[in-house]
């Protein structure tokens, strides 16, 4: 067994990356979980060697003047509804971003190299401004709008802009790369002869693709799950510009309390707090894939 | 082979459906470039053509500077980024299950923690082990939110290659430095190429934690460009923005020639 | 400074795989200092009372090396940074920061090597407090005597002992008058909204600002720490929510410009932008009052070129100078007979000069205290959400 696993080599070869990150992400990172554990400074501008759990306190209960605590829902909402966001960004991309890379691995060397760029390509432009670009083909008077008034098809401009679903769209076309190069790069190397002998033993399309290819992109699938629903989780932009503003996302939650509110403790705590809700929920989700693979290779191990 | 006779490779739907995803992502980039001839100052009214703000955007040594800045700070992160997470990707392969567990975490760790929360605490932990801020602190603070970006493409790809290859290279007597370089290497190569592009991706896409840690003077280009769209977003913003897209384009059809005259020889 | 950013470059160039022209782009990038003859005119050497004024504070005219500006996103024109090289040897590297809160969260972090920051009225106030000015007293500087009357004893820094005024402006509403026949005169009647601004309506995503106007509009004071206040407030803002169009602080000028909203809560100088594309749109001063804010260079604790500050901060306080400035961003400034200089466009608006009838309603809002902070934040917050 020793040695043969595919890519099997020293783990000594992993510690220059863990100690790297052990540093510049594991110190931080305990840092802001101190954070979350002290008082504000002078002004609500950073913190002050005071322990306290008030900012904990904070996410689920709300303070009468009387003194008295009550529960409070509000943050709690606010994180619920990013995670629905979130989950639909990575369902929409995984709906199409995982034909479109399938698509892309079938075709040829020369093609598949061109078709990769492609994707990539689009990030040369700062996300700002292409989310800025859909404002322009979104608003009132914007390309969809005015193309639809002009043929015909409505009398008042739609309303596209400045809702969830604007937001939506632009989650989708922000991270739907992410889902489509891990899943290109795992279903490039799918073997065009097992295809064949497939189809010599009369399997039709679909079960080509159920029980040859999807167990082959699962892994591609699960990075590109990873890749695209924590960074839409935790993301700010979209819902300011596409959204209007309206619809708080926790990313903007967050961001606000190191910002204008002035609050880093409970800004901490919420990120703490988002923090451990996704590692849960990478467990769960990591656990369930696994078990899926398992069930796919037997299946595959059919053939 | 004849591959093509039972035409294995094609999927009805799916042409389609990746030509219009394709469509999807261009679209956006279409309109910045169209509006980046438009003479008003204002982008969202069209007045008529003109190409002034490209002469604007190329006599601004400040623009130019930021590009320099994040072009740089890109580099140097995805080149290490990549180098770490290829070494991650290949040293977790045989961990003990604990601790490669214990390694996958601090991994994924930057991608999840919010950016805002990244940005303040990787602020005062420099600050609080005394690094100057400076272009040092920003390819830091990139190489670390690089690494699960680059690593991961390599992983997926990594853990479905066929184990009997291997066993068959050991068992043939090869070593393991061999198996390295001539198997597993060759055969990772796709996953750290889109592993690099991620990480390249990601760096120069960076705001928040850049506006951070940057030092005086180190401005990145994203930082600029929230600037320019701060006061109300000018075709100088299009402009530029075409330009650089004009720049990827050149360099990914040179590198694609180059490849490609490689594989031929 | 010229080795240390060739020195930042070489540590680079060694990992630099495809950026090698890049790097040699980088170094060509020379400072226009070099070019600078010494007999040209410095900033306020002209002036008579240049030498009374030394006695008071001395402020060289030229110096050399650089100058490390931090300020807010595009708030100053990048020609009058070159005049001011040009005049006196010093390059200006700017830095950008897009709140108040950002400028003091790296402050507190210590030591990052800025000359000159611009904070406004109330975060001057923390900063003094905090102990993260340099006291310079450009009040004494000899163009100190350029500042405006009532820009000297500011409730933020009494006698500007560690401040120079730069811009100040309002924060009103804009309106489209081709489309909102019957304009609002207060806040009240902006957050009532008028039937044709319906869901054609932005504010700024400024909490402060939105909450200060929202107490207003209820016929409170803001800051309030007054519960019952918030309770109207809250009620005020969720009937006012679903009328809404978008809450962005961010391209205004263009949204207004374009027609895409009719009214906005808008900063003047913001809406005079806007009324260069769109005629019709006309400034409110709002019967219940507005904020004046007023923002301030200052040299923070730390900086490493406190005399090139010096003299900078110095050459800003020339009305001409100032005046340019002004001509570039839109709003008026604190430095007498800087109006002289002004565009005749931004001279007539009322936007930017504030018209008599209107003087007493904008009124500085010292920062509110934690209690009043904590609020603020619990309506903003449900406002958004």
């Amino acid at each position: 067994m020793n040695n043969r696993r595919a890519g099997d080599s020293s783990p000594t070869f992993a510690w220059p990356a863990v100690t790297y990150l052990a540093a510049v992400v594991g110190g931080p990172l305990l840092l802001v979980a101190l954070y979350s554990l002290l008082t504000r400074g002078k002004f609500g501008v950073g913190v002050v060697w005071d322990p306290s759990i008030k900012a904990w306190k904070q996410l689920f209960l709300e303070e009468k003047l009387d003194g008295s605590t009550v529960f409070n829902s509000q943050y709690l909402e606010i994180i619920g509804k990013s995670f629905v966001l979130a989950a639909l960004t990575t369902i929409f991309s995984i709906a199409v971003g995982v034909p479109m890379a399938i698509w892309m691995s079938f075709r040829s060397a020369r093609w598949r190299q061109l078709l990769v760029f492609a994707v990539t390509i689009p990030f040369w432009t700062n996300t700002l401004v292409r989310t800025y670009a859909w404002m322009l083909i979104l608003n009132d008077n914007g390309l969809i709008n005015r193309g639809l008034l002009k043929a015909g098809v409505i009398e008042q401009p739609l309303r596209l802009l400045y809702n969830s679903g604007a937001t939506l769209i632009g989650l989708v076309y922000t991270f739907l790369p992410f889902m489509v190069l891990p899943v290109f790069a795992s279903a490039e190397k799918f073997d065009f002869r097992l295809a064949e002998a497939a189809y010599d033993l009369g399997a039709r399309r679909p079960q080509m693709l159920k029980r040859l290819i999807l167990p082959i992109i699962k892994p591609g699938i699960v990075a590109g799950v990873v890749l695209v629903f924590i960074p839409a989780l935790g993301s700010f932009l979209q819902p300011e510009l596409l959204g209007g503003g309206k619809s708080l996302m926790i990313g903007n939650l967050i961001q606000a309390q190191f910002g204008p509110s002035r609050n880093w403790p409970f800004g901490s705590a919420v990120a703490v707090a988002l923090m451990i809700i996704t590692l849960l929920a990478l467990m769960v989700f990591n656990a369930s894939s696994r078990k899926a693979a398992e069930t796919g290779q037997s299946a595959s191990g059919l053939l | 082979m004849s591959r093509q006779q039972f035409n294995t490779r094609h999927l009805p739907g799916f042409g389609p459906l990746a030509i219009a995803l394709f469509a999807f992502l261009y679209i956006p980039l279409v309109v910045i470039a169209v509006y980046a001839f438009n003479s008003n100052r204002v982008v969202t009214i069209w007045e008529g053509g003109s190409t002034k703000w490209f002469g604007e955007v190329l006599r601004r040594e400040d623009i130019r500077n930021a590009i320099i800045n994040s072009l740089q700070i890109a580099v140097v992160a995805m080149v290490v980024s990549t180098v770490f997470a290829l070494g991650a990707a290949l040293g977790l392969v045989s961990m003990r299950r604990r601790q490669r567990a214990g390694a996958l975490v601090l991994i994924g760790a930057p991608l999840v923690v919010p950016e805002i929360v990244s940005a303040v605490a990787t602020l005062s932990f420099f600050v609080l082990v005394k690094i100057p801020l400076g272009q040092l602190t920003l390819v830091l603070a990139h190489i670390a939110f690089c690494i699960p970006f680059a690593f991961l493409p390599m992983r997926a790809r990594l853990s479905d290659l066929d184990p009997r290859l291997f066993e068959a290279a050991v068992d043939l007597g090869a070593r393991q430095r061999q198996v390295l370089w001539r198997i597993t290497l060759p055969l990772l190569w796709p996953g750290v190429v889109s592993g690099a592009l991620l990480a390249f991706i990601i760096s120069l896409d960076d705001y928040l934690i850049s506006s951070f840690v940057a030092g005086p003077g180190n401005d990145t280009l994203p930082v600029f460009i929230f600037g320019m769209i701060r006061n109300g977003i000018t075709p100088a913003v299009n402009a530029l923005s075409t330009m650089l897209l004009v720049v990827s384009f050149v360099i990914l059809t040179i590198s694609y020639k180059v490849t490609n005259r490689g594989s031929h020889s | 400074m010229k080795s240390t950013r060739t020195a930042r470059l070489g540590t680079l160039a060694a990992l630099l795989v495809m950026a090698g022209g890049l790097t040699a782009c980088g170094g060509s990038t020379t400072d226009t200092s070099s070019d600078t003859t010494p007999a040209e005119a410095s900033a306020d050497g002209t002036t008579p009372e240049a030498t009374a004024a030394e006695a008071a504070s001395e402020v060289p005219a030229k110096g050399s090396g650089e100058l490390n500006l931090y300020n807010w996103t595009d708030y100053i024109d990048p020609k009058v940074l070159e005049t001011f090289t040009k005049e006196s040897g010093i390059k200006v590297v700017l830095s950008t920061y897009d709140s108040n809160e950002t400028l003091l969260g790296k402050l507190q972090a210590g030591g990052t090597g800025y000359d000159v920051i611009v904070p406004s009225d109330y975060m001057v106030k923390q900063m003094i407090e905090l102990n993260l000015l340099e006291k310079v007293s450009p009040a004494s500087f000899p163009n100190g005597k350029n500042i405006k009357a009532n820009f000297m004893d500011v409730y933020f820094d009494s006698g500007r002992s560690y401040t120079a005024p730069y811009m100040y402006g309002t924060t009103g509403i804009s309106v489209d008058t081709a489309v909102v026949t019957t304009p609002p005169k207060s806040w009240a009647e902006f957050f009532a909204v008028p039937k044709e601004a319906e869901g054609k309506l932005g504010i700024l995503n400024d909490q402060v600002e939105v909450i200060h106007s929202a107490l207003r509009a209820v016929g409170a004071k803001p800051c309030s720490e007054n519960v019952a206040d918030y309770e109207k407030v809250k009620t005020l803002l969720d009937a006012f929510k679903p009328k809404v169009q978008v809450i962005n602080s961010d391209g205004v000028i263009d949204r207004m410009g374009s027609g895409e909203q009719v009214m906005h809560m808008q900063w003047n100088g913001a809406t005079h932008r806007s009324k260069q594309t769109k005629k019709t749109i006309a400034y409110i001063y709002p019967s219940d009052g507005l904020t004046l804010w007023q923002d301030n260079f200052a040299i923070p604790k730390g900086a490493k070129n406190i005399d090139n500050a010096k003299i900078f901060i110095n050459w800003m306080m020339d009305p001409k100078n100032i005046g340019a400035a002004t001509n570039f961003v839109g709003y008026d400034n604190g430095i007498t007979g800087s109006d002289a200089f002004f565009d005749a466009a931004l001279k007539a608006d009322p936007a930017v000069v504030t018209p008599s009838e209107s003087l007493a309603l904008p009124q500085p809002v010292p920062g509110c205290s934690q209690a009043a902070v904590d609020l603020y934040d619990k309506i903003w917050t449900g406002f958004k959400s």
